[in-house]
């Protein structure tokens, strides 16, 4: 099957502050009715990168091609009128009430009050704030001004949404409301472009995800097939207890238990046992007293922590 | 690495030219929107203290000054006092509104981002937020000169063009101050602009008493003040007369301008690194 020509297209971007390149040859693209998840470690380059694709800062090096032929930065105005942005931090008009945000923002795009005015039901609705439409950005909840953010990204009916961490700070069901709501515009087709440190969110919305560390792709590709390239079907954490003498975690990672895994990491006073022979291992486990253990099948976050590596970022 | 990868590209100057369009205006009346739901506080915060400074000063000190000769004329030091003090008063109108307001907007507001992920580019914005500034000091200045009609300090039928001198006096000031608003880091650093530029100022334009009392080395120095080429092309407007050298002074204000808002452009597209 042939690709369809991509809606959005990054080739060998690179971008340096001072001596450090915070983005280091970096190719992707964007199909359109696709979600791609950009993942991994504070400071790998993911802002950075949604920086370059909104021609807010220009790459030292590399090409931005979108929406057929327009060129970033050269065609930023062009390209933009058919982006919807919702960047990290919240940059919502505390002085005006929802219904207003939604209007002023429109304007931005070259609206007039009478193009935007009978959208902005259907998009508070959308964003389920139907009832919040004369409150204040203030009296919202950190979901509620999150929906806001997305609502007012939508204003202009755009063909590609960029999201950079929608969902960061959010309780369960917010983020799961925020969820459905990305779904929703998959379905209608629009593409998105994802930043988010919750595997799961990138799991459950994305097609294809893209593994940023140190500003260099490690990896691309479709979640479960990333997982089957790079990891052994089943985890089995155990819980080591130095309260009890023997079962430390270094000792507990050392023969006979590691032959039943292919690789073993010790975090803490957790073992990972990382394996395609879960049940013997598990067996072999049962023969001392006192662990705790659990079973489940290998993930994303097992793939980033296999890629990314285990030790803590800057700011992190 | 690929063969095709190409090479490094210059980076654009924060010098190059502005790049304007008319998406400055949606920028302005999101401003003028927020301004409206506020507009009669601050309208008396804007007139109150200009016409307390006019009435204790021009009332008070008149009493004791009398007259004050300006160019071979004698006038009521009220006169002399309120043709100054509306210059003034276009100063701290522009300039409060590009300092502290602006600044809440660009950096604690996050504001200038938002508008940016929208195709409108930051030299629009840096564009409306002066003319922005420049629109509050207007307003000021309107209000104020509506009032001294009312206390018939001036009815000289060319306050109709000293409206416009006073009108470009809050585009100069607007494009000065937005330079501090690039460089700030916080409110404090506004401090700084207020006590050591603007407060010398006030004292050295003419705006309280006759330019000849000064030593003629700081004539000289007050002569390229912005506020008193302003107040030089006021004065003798509110006294029914055309101002002497009018080109000139009108020259420096429109050089100040020019030039500030493009050093305040490079300054603010250097902290956007855009």
């Amino acid at each position: 099957m042939p690709e369809p020509t991509p809606l959005f297209q990054a080739r060998h971007l690179r971008k340096r502050y001072g001596e450090t390149t915070v983005v280091d040859d970096l190719s992707f693209a964007i199909a359109p009715g696709e979600c791609l998840g950009v993942i991994g470690p504070n400071g790998a380059g993911k802002t950075t990168t949604i920086r370059m694709c909104l021609g807010l800062t220009a790459p030292d090096e590399g090409t931005i091609e979108a929406m057929g032929g327009l060129s970033m930065p050269r065609d930023a105005r062009a390209i933009k009128a058919q982006l919807g942005v919702v960047s990290q931090f919240d940059t919502l008009d505390p002085d005006f009430t929802c219904a207003e945000n939604l209007i002023v923002y429109a304007r931005y795009f070259g609206m007039r009050r009478s193009d935007i005015a009978p959208r902005v039901p259907q998009l508070l609705e959308f964003a389920a704030l139907s009832h919040k439409a004369d409150a204040k950005p203030g009296e919202l909840s950190g979901g509620m001004r999150r929906r806001l953010s997305l609502a007012r990204a939508l204003v202009n009916d755009p063909k590609l949404l960029m999201l950079d961490e929608p969902t960061t700070g959010l309780d369960p069901q917010a983020r799961h409301l925020m969820w459905e709501r990305l779904q929703v515009l998959l379905q209608q087709g629009k593409s998105i472009l994802l930043t988010t440190h919750f595997m799961d969110e990138a799991e459950r919305l994305c097609s294809r995800l893209l593994v940023l560390d140190h500003g260099r792709k490690i990896a691309e590709g479709r979640p479960r097939d990333l997982i089957a390239e790079h990891l052994e079907p089943d985890v089995v954490e155990v819980y080591g207890d130095t309260g009890n003498r023997g079962h430390d975690a270094k000792a507990l990672a050392q023969l006979p238990l590691k032959q039943f895994a292919r690789r073993v990491e010790v975090s803490g006073e957790t073992v990972f046992f990382y394996t395609d022979e879960a049940r013997a291992l598990l067996d072999a486990l049962s023969q001392q007293a006192g662990l705790r253990t659990f079973h489940r099948p290998a993930n994303l976050e097992d793939l980033f922590l296999k890629l990314t590596g285990r030790q803590i970022r800057q700011d992190g | 690495m690929s063969p095709t990868l190409p090479t490094p590209r210059a980076a654009a100057s924060i010098w190059r030219p502005p790049q304007l369009t008319t998406r400055w205006w949606p920028v302005f009346l999101r401003n003028l929107l927020v301004w409206r739901k506020l507009a009669i506080p601050s309208l008396i915060g804007n007139i109150a203290e200009p016409l307390i400074w006019l009435v204790a000063f021009g009332y008070g000190m008149g009493a004791l000054v009398g007259q004050v000769e300006v160019g071979g004329t004698r006038v009521p030091y009220i006169l002399f006092l309120a043709s100054g003090s509306i210059c003034m008063s276009a100063m701290n109108a522009a300039s409060f509104e590009a300092l502290y307001s602006a600044f809440s907007r660009m950096h604690i507001q996050k504001t200038w981002d938002g508008i940016m992920n929208a195709p409108v580019g930051l030299d629009d914005i840096v564009l409306a937020e002066m003319l922005w500034a420049a629109f509050k000091a207007i307003f000021t200045v309107t209000a104020i000169l509506i009032v001294m009609l009312v206390l018939n300090i001036s009815t000289s039928p060319k306050l109709f063009v000293a409206w416009f001198v006073l009108a470009g006096a809050g585009v100069t000031f607007s494009c000065i101050a937005l330079i501090f608003n690039a460089l700030a880091k916080g409110y404090d650093f506004f401090t700084y602009y207020f006590t050591l530029f603007m407060t010398p100022m006030m004292f050295l334009s003419g705006v309280f008493f006759p330019l000849e009392q000064l030593p003629s080395a700081v004539r000289a120095v007050a002569a390229w003040l912005p506020l008193s080429n302003a107040v030089a092309l006021v004065r003798p407007l509110f006294m029914d007369r055309w101002p002497a050298q009018w080109g000139l002074h009108a020259a420096v204000l429109l050089v100040y301008a020019l030039a500030a808002f493009w050093v305040a452009l490079a300054l603010t597209r250097r902290r956007f690194r855009a």
